[in-house]
């Protein structure tokens, strides 16, 4: 299948996430924010970065760019879109997700290993997990604290669109733990018709025993498996 | 030349421009006329300690510069080393002090800033940063923000650009008080047919002037950094510049899709003393002159002078030499980037310096003399003579168990975790950083390849304060044992020379006596210094910091995947202590936290035995003989044991017989635990290896003892020492925190 990944000026996760796409067995585009053409594209990632810089707010300006309006459409049309870190505050800012992502309540930049749970096998994005399994997949953000009102959270609950929670290494409820401070500890969520997925963690990060998990693999074997029917795990990643 | 000229310089002219009177006596010589103040300015920037090496470069030139690995040697922006399969690394360590005692965010941004565009001018993708920093004791409020603003700074830059800060290092020590230290360091790479070099050529090609526009920050900042900072200094807060990590990663990448370009004749980043010093310095080593009319550089503000304009330090700025057909195509790569692009320059057939402002010609200087015309400075006076060295003693011990020293030593500020700081940088970005920071080296995989780069810095300026000569051998053998302990052999050094104020005898002999050992230590251990750095005048109301020598290594391995770590991994694995036993406390943080004083002989080092030993760990690890190596170093054996067992999470339990039973904590016990004698590892093996581990000692004449086994949750050692894994890591981790 092919991954289209956006890049604004500001990116720097496109790099990794092209390399995770290639490890995964997949062909991945690079999608320039300047166009529209989304180059034929199954799944749209967004990836991390600080894109146009975030000097005013991370994904405010972004989501303003040529290449977003054609993200928009795909995503309202049912196409997939994976917001990864900074590409989950721009899904925020252009409305595509609910909620916003604020400073960490540390107040400070965490580069950290988190452990994610899944909340949900409810998408394409997680349907290759188990319920309940914990991936380690790390963090990597300033501005990475998930809020939003309790209308939205209960929404969001209810409707089993939370797709991952911070826990503890063992599964248990992150507590004290949390390393953002967000609200009801969600690392990420789906859109309304579970086609759009926004994750502050980075996946791509966590595709290879070398780097010290391959956790995030099962997320990309999970998608590619869904569109292409293929998504055995890629033997560079299972060893 | 419609500029005023000056009638004969005054004291106040001069000292704007941080000039010496007989410096400007021989300037006025060398031109056979006044210059106008512009010239004055623009001789004041380049003659700066910080441009033109006045001081070390007579000293500089006995260093091993060459190798069969070395690609380019120092006189470029960064030197670069094969790494094989045709790429080269390409890497530089650069000081940003100044800046950074008076902003400690912006300076230590733009360091950053600063070290990366060296490393993207050669045409090499940035793949890692590591910074070495220096403050005053950190119970102190004004150091705890020096401190948190550094740290801030460096990761809101390399965050935000997309580059990952994979280690470094961080003391803390009186003797920095007034002076903190930040020195950055930067690691890329490029194939090799498209390393780009910053050598003008072809007169009447043309000078592209990229990025950011030019504005009032950074004034006279070469010059700043090249005189003692005084109670005024935080009034030259206009010479820190503001630094825009955003544009940067846009230039760098603009520039990036460029290396190799055949438009692309040279490229030259802005740095100290600006358009002046990137210019001059262009031409200078492309043997041609240049012409540069400042009208035509976009500026951020109106109203700016030719003076301004040309000694701006700017950030975010490169400039680009080409053909004048090309200049168009070239233009577009950075339009599609938004960056602006502006022709400021023409490269001349003679060697001179021309500034032009519009149609008035401002400036006429000769290359030579700018670039290469500060009178050297040789030694302010003979070799100040030393007092024998103070019983290394101090005071009486303290009556410390030794439990409560090794908590004690695990919880100092430079010796405790450093996982509160590098948890603020982005280490991971890039996919490659396989040994993540906090063990001895850091270890990126090379994209594409099974290379690994190790890579660490280190520079205990303690040693160096007792016997510069001997501190400097140190720093270069401790930093080739952090790369060696991941089981890659040492390519190439950097270094950064931090010193005081250089016109002091004992400062001058000690910058003399430093680079004495850094050549001695390179020349003995085949590691040769492709690029580097001197930051002179850390000094303040007459106090200057100790001498400190950071050395940058550079270490590969062919295959990353038989890279060993430094913490204990198998329950049962053996463990020994490759190297000397002593029990030699000089210039230890044992000694400093228990007598309070930095006294007697640095450890003793014997370079031949150093080279042993780091050739039997090499090849331990590439027989896959070993569990985890672990240099020791501050703190010594005991804590080199407590770092290995924390970064295993499993306990060991050893028995030191020279510690002798029931004794308590004399002085020889404590030297023994703690003292830091050099040329010493503590390693972890199977069962198995320990025939075939002996057999190797032997073959390399090295010491080897069995000191005990991997296993348990707790930190060992018989009769003496017995402390829970629990408590190891709660007293180390909180090293660094505030306390309430």
């Amino acid at each position: 299948m092919r991954f289209g990944i956006a890049v604004f000026p500001g990116t720097w996760s496109d790099r990794d996430c092209r390399h995770a796409v290639e490890l995964a067995g997949h062909e991945a585009v690079m999608l320039w924010h300047k166009d529209r053409d989304l180059q034929g594209a199954d799944c749209v990632i967004l990836p991390g970065g600080f894109a146009y810089g975030d000097y005013l707010r991370a994904g405010a300006v972004a989501r303003f760019a040529p290449l977003m309006e054609s993200v928009a459409e795909f995503a309202n049309s049912g196409g997939l879109v994976w917001g990864i870190c900074n590409g989950f505050q721009i899904l925020c800012e252009a409305h595509l997700l609910p909620g916003a992502l604020t400073r960490n309540s540390s107040l400070e930049f965490r580069c950290v290993p988190t452990w994610l749970r899944v909340e949900t096998l409810d998408s394409v994005f997680t349907a290759g997990c188990e319920r309940g399994s914990v991936l380690q997949i790390p963090i990597s953000h300033g501005e990475g604290r998930y809020v939003a009102d309790e209308a939205t959270l209960g929404t969001l609950e209810r409707d089993d669109r939370v797709a991952f929670r911070y826990v503890r290494r063992d599964g248990s409820d992150a507590g004290d733990e949390s390393p953002n401070g967000s609200m009801h500890d969600i690392a990420g969520i789906l859109n309304e018709g579970r086609n759009v997925l926004g994750m502050m963690p980075h996946p791509e990060r966590a595709c290879e025993p070398l780097l010290g998990s391959s956790d995030g693999m099962r997320l990309f074997a999970s998608v590619a498996k869904s569109v292409s029917g293929s998504g055995a795990m890629p033997v560079a990643a299972a060893l | 030349m419609t500029s005023v000229q000056l009638a004969g310089a005054s004291d106040a002219d001069l000292a704007e421009v941080a000039l010496t009177r007989s410096e400007y006596v021989h300037l006025v010589a060398s031109l056979g006329r006044e210059p106008n103040r512009l010239e004055l300015g623009i001789v004041g920037a380049l003659w700066s300690e910080h441009c033109s090496y006045k001081t070390s470069r007579p000293l500089l030139g006995t260093l091993p510069t060459t190798g069969p690995r070395v690609l380019q040697g120092p006189g470029e922006n960064a030197g670069a080393v094969d790494i094989g399969r045709g790429l080269a690394c390409v890497f530089k360590i650069e000081s940003h002090n100044h800046p950074s005692a008076i902003e400690p965010y912006q300076g230590a941004a733009t360091g950053v800033g600063g070290i990366l565009r060296d490393i993207f001018t050669m045409g090499a993708r940035p793949i890692a940063l590591l910074d070495s920093l220096r403050f005053g004791p950190l119970d102190e409020p004004h150091q705890r923000h020096l401190f948190d603003g550094v740290v801030a700074g460096i990761g809101g830059y390399g965050n935000c650009i997309g580059v990952p800060t994979v280690g470094g290092e961080l003391y803390f020590d009186e003797s920095y008080r007034t002076n903190c230290l930040v020195n950055a360091m930067c690691v890329g790479i490029v194939e090799q047919g498209k390393l780009t070099r910053a050598t003008a050529s072809g007169p009447g090609n043309l000078v592209l002037l990229v990025g950011a526009d030019t504005g009032r920050d950074g004034i006279h900042g070469a010059s700043f950094a090249s005189v003692v900072l005084d109670a005024e200094s935080a009034a030259r807060r206009p010479a820190v510049q503001v630094g825009n990590p955003f544009l940067e990663k846009c230039l760098m990448e603009a520039c990036l899709e460029l290396a190799g370009d055949p438009r692309v004749i040279a490229m030259q980043d802005l740095g100290a003393a600006g358009l002046c010093g990137s210019t001059a310095e262009l031409a200078h080593r492309g043997g041609c002159g240049i012409e540069i009319d400042v009208a035509r550089a976009s500026r951020r503000e109106t109203g700016m002078t030719p003076y301004e304009v040309m000694l701006s330090e700017s950030q975010e700025r490169m400039l680009i030499v080409a053909r004048p057909a090309d200049v168009g195509s070239l233009q577009q790569v950075f339009e599609r980037w938004d960056l602006h692009s502006d022709v400021v320059a023409v490269i001349l057939p003679e060697q001179r310096f021309v500034v032009r402002d519009g149609a008035d010609h401002v400036c006429d200087l000769p290359l030579d003399l700018l670039v290469d015309g500060a009178p050297l400075r040789g030694a302010p006076g003979p070799r100040p003579h030393r007092p024998a060295p103070m019983d290394a003693d101090g005071g009486p011990a303290p009556s410390w168990t030794p439990d409560e020293a090794l908590l004690h030593l695990l919880g100092s500020p430079n010796i405790g975790s450093r996982a509160s700081v590098y948890r603020r940088y982005d280490h991971q970005v890039g996919d490659a950083t396989v040994i993540l920071p906090g063990g001895d080296a850091a270890l990126v995989r090379v994209d594409g390849t099974p290379i690994g780069l190790a890579l660490a810095t280190d520079g205990n300026s303690r040693y160096a304060a007792l016997d510069a000569r001997q501190g400097a051998m140190i720093a270069v053998c401790e930093a080739a044992r952090n790369v060696v302990a991941t089981g890659a052999k040492p390519a190439a050094v950097t270094n950064c020379l931090n010193f005081a104020n250089p016109e002091h005898a004992d400062v001058w002999w000690d910058l003399h006596d430093a680079i004495a050992g850094l050549g001695d230590a390179c020349r003995a251990l085949d590691i040769p210094v492709v690029s580097g750095n001197v930051s002179l005048y850390n000094d303040t109301g007459g106090t200057g910091i100790d001498p400190t020598i950071v050395i940058g290594m550079v270490g590969v391995i062919d295959d990353v995947s038989r890279r060993c770590t430094a913490g204990f991994r198998d329950e049962g694995d053996l463990v020994a202590l490759v190297g000397p036993v002593a029990t030699e406390l000089g210039g230890s943080e044992y000694q400093r936290m228990a007598h309070g004083v930095n006294a007697g002989t640095p450890p003793h080092l014997d370079i031949d035995l150093e080279r042993r030993v780091q050739a039997f760990v090499l090849e331990a690890v590439a027989a896959d003989l070993l569990g985890s190596a672990h240099d020791c170093a501050e703190g010594g054996i005991a804590i080199a044991i407590a770092e290995s067992c924390l970064l295993g999470d499993i306990g060991a339990s050893v028995d030191i017989v020279e510690l002798g039973r029931g004794e308590g904590l004399i002085n020889g016990a404590a030297g023994i635990l703690f003292g830091e004698s050099q040329s010493r590892f503590v390693i972890s093996f199977a069962r198995e290896a320990l025939v075939r581990l002996h057999e190797l000692a032997g073959r390399h004449s090295v010491p080897f003892r069995g000191l005990g086994s991997v296993g348990g949750e707790r930190v060992c050692v018989t009769g003496c020492i017995d402390v829970s894994l629990a408590d190891v890591r709660r007293v180390h981790e909180g090293a660094l925190i505030e306390r309430e």
